[in-house]
């Protein structure tokens, strides 16, 4: 489909549709991660909404924009969004982590129709994002390339041996969104190898860069616009708050990878209503 | 056979194959800045605008190559065999995982490498990249068979691993006998009844001046190129060992996880055979000139010959 112009309002509705479909599918599941799907899901839903070109027909389009999330584990929010879309049904959500599941527990190009990288491997998405901007210049093709990285990804040296390369080779076709929300696997960001200013970073790497509040749905389409427009690779970060929208998952670094109880869900289902 | 015997090093047969398939329009190579080494350099200054400089991050490397490969492209990335190591997990998950299509070439692989010492030597490459499901892993034994392996690449079904070696060694082909190569099928060099030398790379001409030496002594040698350790030819296995007496695997690598593995785990539950494996054993190089550094380790034509006899012998 050709990128639409919804309404700021129905964006954010979407977004707590999303934001349901995760914790239903990980409590479902029993396991995932549902701290970074609800930080990056906001961002998500503007980026599918009003910004990405994609086919439900046809997933493997080649003139498709392609969307990388490199911090793979929040596949829930990956699929939640592609189940608003109509590449998947509620049936695939239900079958999250199962086997034979096209939801596998982290995203996988193999396996799931409309995924265009397969992750789980920290700090790999953004060279992949490299090569698909490569290819679109080498064959002339306006396709826009976005990777979603976490920020505890950052540590990762693969990342910066990227976001060189993405500044020598110009490649003004490649958006990154940094999912800034300070806490990864075992702990908060500054306790595990704080990385800082990401913002100053980024832009000594020679990129454009914008800071954003990741939850504010007027200030990510706006970030999303300003991208497009950039003449050099662009990155937002984006500042989240990790589980954002239940309570007792916000900013709580013991729900980065554990599944609500039956108490838990249904606590933050009646928070999301 | 008799095989003219100058040429150029594998890695020179590498360089060639690029050049022969550039006008498919898919073919993008990518360097880690020893282009000049693997000899991709030779594409570099003929399409520089299909030639991917990335410095010297080969972990950036093997996902920009995966990236390409997912919008079409057939990518050949090179650096040296030990530093697309440093990338091992950046090929198993990022390359071959999703079943995408990119061509990975180590070269200076083996001691053959030399006097760069121990650190540039890499010894267990073959090893570590045939663990990986949806990779085809390739070892020349000359420049010609180099590139006609490479060549065959273009319109692959996998990922693929080849290893070329620094050092110039004589042929073992001809511009003609080269064309019967086949990725995945063993390539047979000379036939005996006795005994059956299955050899890789640098070792492979080693292994015919052994069995030539062994005829003298009433010692029939099949001399076998197995240029493809991975899928390793098992019909060319099985039709070996129903032959002869015994098998010796020679191969500049690691004992463990490289031709002589791979021949025997296949041979130990299929058609029960001796194996005499000769390779590197279980150590680390040092600097020195190729042929030293080759007899340090035992990897002499004199060492295949023993193998062989203690065959024979038995």
């Amino acid at each position: 489909m050709e990128a639409s112009n919804p309404s700021i309002e129905s964006l954010e509705q979407t977004a707590i549709e999303c934001r349901k479909s995760i914790i239903q599918m990980i409590h479902k599941a029993g396991a995932g991660h549902p701290g970074g799907s609800l930080s990056a899901i906001d961002i998500l839903v503007a980026l599918y909404g009003t910004q990405l070109n994609f086919d439900v027909s046809d997933g493997k389009s080649p003139t498709r924009d392609r969307f990388i999330m490199s911090k793979g584990h929040a596949s829930p929010a990956v699929y939640s969004i592609l189940h608003q879309h109509g590449f998947l049904q509620q049936s695939d959500l239900d079958g999250f982590r199962t086997l034979g599941s096209v939801c596998q527990g982290h995203v996988d190009m193999k396996w799931t129709n409309g995924v265009d990288f397969s992750a789980g491997s920290l700090g790999m998405g953004l060279s992949f994002g490299i090569g698909t901007a490569l290819a679109a210049r080498l064959d002339n093709h306006p396709y826009q390339t976005w990777v979603m990285l976490g920020d505890g990804e950052t540590q990762e040296g693969q990342i910066w041996e990227a976001m060189m390369a993405a500044n020598y080779h110009e490649l003004n076709n490649l958006h990154v969104i940094v999912d800034r929300n300070r806490i990864q696997n075992d702990d908060f960001v500054n306790v595990q190898m704080e990385v800082g200013d990401l913002a100053s970073k980024i832009k000594s790497f020679g990129w454009e860069v914008k800071e954003i509040d990741g939850h504010n749905m007027e200030e990510i389409v706006e970030a999303l616009q300003w991208s497009m427009n950039s003449t050099s690779p662009s990155a937002i970060v984006a500042h989240t708050v990790k589980g954002k929208g239940v309570s007792f998952m916000e900013d709580n670094p013991s729900f980065h990878g554990k599944a609500p109880n039956d108490s838990e869900l249904e606590q933050a289902l009646e928070e999301l209503s | 056979m008799s095989a003219p015997s100058s040429g150029g090093a594998s890695r020179d047969g590498y360089g060639q194959a690029l050049l022969n398939i550039a006008d498919d329009p898919r073919v993008v190579v990518i360097e880690a800045d020893l282009g000049k080494s693997t000899k991709s350099c030779l594409f570099r200054e003929k399409y520089p605008d299909r030639t991917v400089s990335l410095g010297i991050a080969e972990q950036n490397m093997v996902l920009v190559a995966a990236g390409l490969a997912s919008c079409g492209k057939v990518p050949f990335a090179s650096t040296f065999a030990i530093f697309t190591e440093r990338a091992f997990e950046q090929v198993r998950n990022g390359l071959a995982r999703p079943g995408l299509v990119a061509h990975i070439c180590g070269s200076h692989g083996g001691i053959h490498t030399g006097t760069d010492g121990s650190s540039a030597q890499s010894i267990e490459d073959l090893a570590v990249y045939r663990t990986i499901p949806n990779m085809t892993v390739i070892h020349p034994s000359d420049d010609l068979s180099a590139t006609e392996l490479t060549e065959q690449l273009l319109d692959y079904h996998e990922s693929s691993y080849t290893r070329t070696a620094r050092n110039k060694t004589p042929r073992i082909y001809t511009e003609n006998s080269v064309k019967s190569l086949r990725i995945g099928k063993g390539s047979i060099l000379s036939e005996g009844e006795d005994v059956a030398i299955i050899a890789i790379g640098v070792m492979v001409h080693k292994a015919q001046q052994a069995a030539e030496n062994l005829r003298k002594e009433g010692i029939n040698a099949t001399v076998i190129d197995m240029h493809t350790i991975k899928p390793i030819d098992t019909e060319l296995l099985d039709e070996l060992a129903k032959k002869v007496q015994g098998i010796v695997t020679v191969e500049d690598h690691s004992i463990i996880g490289g031709l002589g593995s791979a021949v025997s785990e296949y041979l130990s539950e299929n058609e029960p055979t001796r194996v005499v494996k000769i390779g590197v054993d279980d150590r680390f190089g040092e600097s020195g000139g190729s042929e030293e550094l080759l007899e340090l380790v035992g990897l002499t034509i004199e060492s295949i010959e023993s193998a062989v006899r203690s065959i024979v012998e038995l």
